[in-house]
């Protein structure tokens, strides 16, 4: 569903350079609705800086969006920057309260493109329960961005149940995912110039917070860790995981939950879908005793309906993460040196 | 998944690797020609599941492995020469060339761009007319054709700025080639079932009479894969030589006659110099004269001198299967897929990339 708020009348339609000066020009951009569609008592104040007040345990992240093309199947790099960061706060185990934004906005950029990407921020805000406090703009020469960048950071209440954090891992651990591997990246390369494919394939983008807290209300101390598997895809989690921890992993191939579609596209194009970035998914290494009561709830979640138990941390090989094949073989899973290019044939 | 899950069943599979236990009886050593298939069997964890009378040899058939370097520092050359775009498949960009790599020449400013079809470049010369757009061709027979429809579609719309970098190989000169070579001592092979797709059966019969070796055209799903290895043992176990055909659910006798009516539009039969192998004779394609005005290394006079490759790279002898991945002193050490010293550690083809990302044998 495309969420939609009217755009009000303005005397520009393309943002130029001048939009990022700090003079008129930027004050007609952020006064073109930018603080109504955001609007909140912190940010109305429209000072230097927002105050906050804050209690207890806090959670602070910080994560830069740029994307190609910034409008993709299933969202936009708004609702992508917002997302993003509650749920980098939710893997901290905490309720995301507060986020900065900025853009740093190559000129030529459509007020109406910019306009879409505020209203989706907007909704995904409300739907995360957050609020944007703060900000910046800035507008760089043609040919020194890429349409637009975004920048959040996020402080959010770490819940008093939460205990979250590689240390607690252990051996006879679940490891759970919490949906379908692979579609935020197959999405985005359904679009990619020179690499487009017909396909409904859909991002998965999406805030997970209230799933996480409700898991941690219910399961407290069993949930020993959880963390989203963007960049680097499952794999390179898991992997970055063994080698800092000192854990072993095993998986199994046929355990992984996949879509079809992207199952095949990934055949396709000769990528492994462990390695392609995921948005609106997380792992969770959880107490086996807790494991499939943990999965049941997870499973009743929109967000975890294909759920699944797709490893477990062992005893034997620390450091390596080793995956059972499809027919039964055994190989290491290691990291990419860099980005997974398609193959010729 | 239709067509794909049939042929990764783990019960399917242990009854072929069942029935390759109960037939064999000695050593053999079986060569699978396509870095696809060296991928499919190290990934799927295949190689520890045979059993140890049946070593695999990883054979030439990486077509990014085996584009000379040369031409990989032309195409280099081309990309930063600020009035072209240059088109790749994505494979290529990693490859190390004398000095730099394509995604080397990106990160300098050079317009790369990766695609999947050699359409899309065709595409983009049309959209760009200011611009000249050349097209990095390589492969094997596998695609060749769309390569050279390319060609057709730009002669056809009258496009002056298309032409591509034509870098394609052969299967059968390079299996004739390792049979040639006295250290390679090969019993039997799996060919590639992609090329026979194009290219049919047909040229692998002299190849069996002449080396007494049976030749299993074969797929590349871990089924595919036990099935052929299956058939190759059956016949060495009876002192049989012959050519069969594993992948009949896609490749027929004659090939695709129409792919092969294109690829010979365009292309001629000629010598290619393979990257750490030699010049095998008449195991290339080049773009005939009729085309020349979409030939890039005719269109440019590019003038650089041809380096020498890196002499602690033994790819040669890795893709020739005289030595394994591991069996390189520089393998996981001053060669890794970050600081590759030659192209198989980099190709999503390549035999030592397959080892380093899916075996435990480097510490990562």
């Amino acid at each position: 569903m495309q969420l939609q708020c009217p755009m009000p009348k303005l005397d520009f339609d393309v943002i130029t350079i001048g939009h990022g000066s700090g003079g008129v020009l930027t004050n007609k951009l952020l006064d073109s609705g930018v603080f109504d569609l955001l609007s909140n008592p912190i940010l109305d104040e429209r000072h230097d800086g927002a105050f906050i007040e804050m209690n207890g345990k806090l959670a602070f992240s910080t994560d830069s969006f740029l994307v190609s093309p910034i409008f993709f199947p299933g969202g936009n790099i708004g609702e992508l920057a917002v997302n993003g960061t509650v749920n980098d706060l939710s893997m901290c185990g905490a309720i995301p309260k507060y986020l900065s934004l900025s853009f740093i906005i190559e000129e030529g950029l459509k007020m109406k493109e910019f306009w879409e990407i505020l209203t989706s921020i907007k909704f995904a805000c409300e739907k995360a329960r957050v609020q944007v406090v703060t900000g910046d703009t800035k507008v760089v020469e043609k040919g020194k961005g890429d349409k637009i960048f975004i920048n959040t950071s996020g402080i959010g209440q770490v819940h008093p149940k939460a205990n979250i954090s590689a240390k607690n891992i252990k051996i006879g651990d679940k490891i759970i995912i919490s949906g379908n591997i692979a579609s935020h990246g197959m999405a985005i390369m359904s679009v990619r110039e020179g690499l487009e494919f017909d396909s409904q394939i859909l991002s998965d983008t999406t805030n997970l917070n209230h799933t996480i807290i409700n898991l941690i209300e219910k399961f407290g101390n069993g949930i020993h860790l959880v963390t989203d598997p963007t960049r680097g895809g499952v794999a390179t989690v898991l992997k970055e995981l063994a080698l800092s921890s000192g854990i072993g992993i095993e998986l199994k191939q046929n355990d992984l939950p996949i879509d079809n579609q992207v199952y095949s596209a990934c055949e396709l194009l000769g990528l492994d879908p462990l390695y392609v970035a995921n948005e609106g998914l997380f792992l969770s290494f959880v107490d086996a005793s807790v494991a499939d009561d943990f999965l049941k709830t997870l499973k009743q979640d929109e967000n975890g309906i294909n759920a699944k138990i797709i490893g477990e941390v062992v005893e034997e090989h620390p450091k390596q993460v080793i995956i059972e094949s499809a027919i039964g073989g055994k190989r290491v899973v290691s990291m990419l040196p860099g980005e997974q290019l398609p193959r010729i044939c | 998944m239709k067509y794909m899950n049939e042929y990764r069943d783990p019960i399917l599979a242990k009854q072929y690797l069942e029935e390759i236990k109960k037939t064999v009886t000695q050593n053999w050593r079986i060569m699978e020609v396509c870095g696809g298939q060296t991928h499919s069997l190290v990934k799927n964890g295949i190689i520890d599941m045979l059993p140890k009378e049946i070593t695999m040899v990883h054979g030439p058939g990486c077509p990014v492995c085996v584009t000379p370097l040369h031409l990989i520092d032309k195409a280099v050359h081309l990309a930063l020469n600020e009035n072209v775009i240059l088109c790749s498949f994505g494979d290529m960009l990693r490859v190390p060339g004398s000095e730099k790599s394509l995604l080397e020449a990106k990160a300098e400013g050079g317009d790369v761009r990766i695609l999947y079809s050699p359409l899309e470049a065709v595409k983009i010369a049309e959209e760009n007319p200011e611009k000249d757009v050349v097209f990095f061709a390589v492969g094997f027979e596998t695609t060749a054709p769309a390569n050279a429809l390319s060609v057709i579609h730009a002669h056809r719309k009258g496009l002056k700025n298309y032409s591509i970098l034509a870098s394609h190989v052969l299967v059968p000169p390079a299996i004739e080639n390792v049979m040639e070579d006295p250290d390679s001592h090969i019993d039997g092979f799996l060919a590639a079932g992609h090329v026979c797709t194009i290219m049919g059966n047909f040229e692998y019969y002299p190849l069996v009479e002449k080396y007494k070796v049976p030749i299993v055209v074969t797929g590349f799903e871990p089924l595919d894969v036990l099935q052929g290895i299956l058939m190759v043992v059956r016949q060495l176990e009876v002192n049989k030589a012959e050519v069969e055909n594993q992948y009949a659910r896609i490749v027929r006798e004659e090939g695709n006659i129409e792919a092969q009516k294109v690829i010979f539009e365009v292309f001629e039969i000629t010598d290619r110099l393979w990257r750490g192998m030699e010049i095998i004779p008449m195991s290339g394609y080049q773009v005939k004269e009729k085309y020349a005005s979409f030939d890039a290394t005719k269109k440019y006079q590019i003038d650089i001198e041809e380096a020498e490759e890196n002499q602690e790279c033994i790819a040669g002898e890795i893709m020739k299967g005289i030595k394994k991945p591991f069996e390189c002193p520089q393998f996981g050490k001053k060669c890794k897929p970050t600081n590759p010293l030659g192209a198989p550690m980099v190709s999503s083809e390549g035999a030592c990339a397959a080892y380093f990302h899916y075996s435990g044998l480097v510490e990562r």
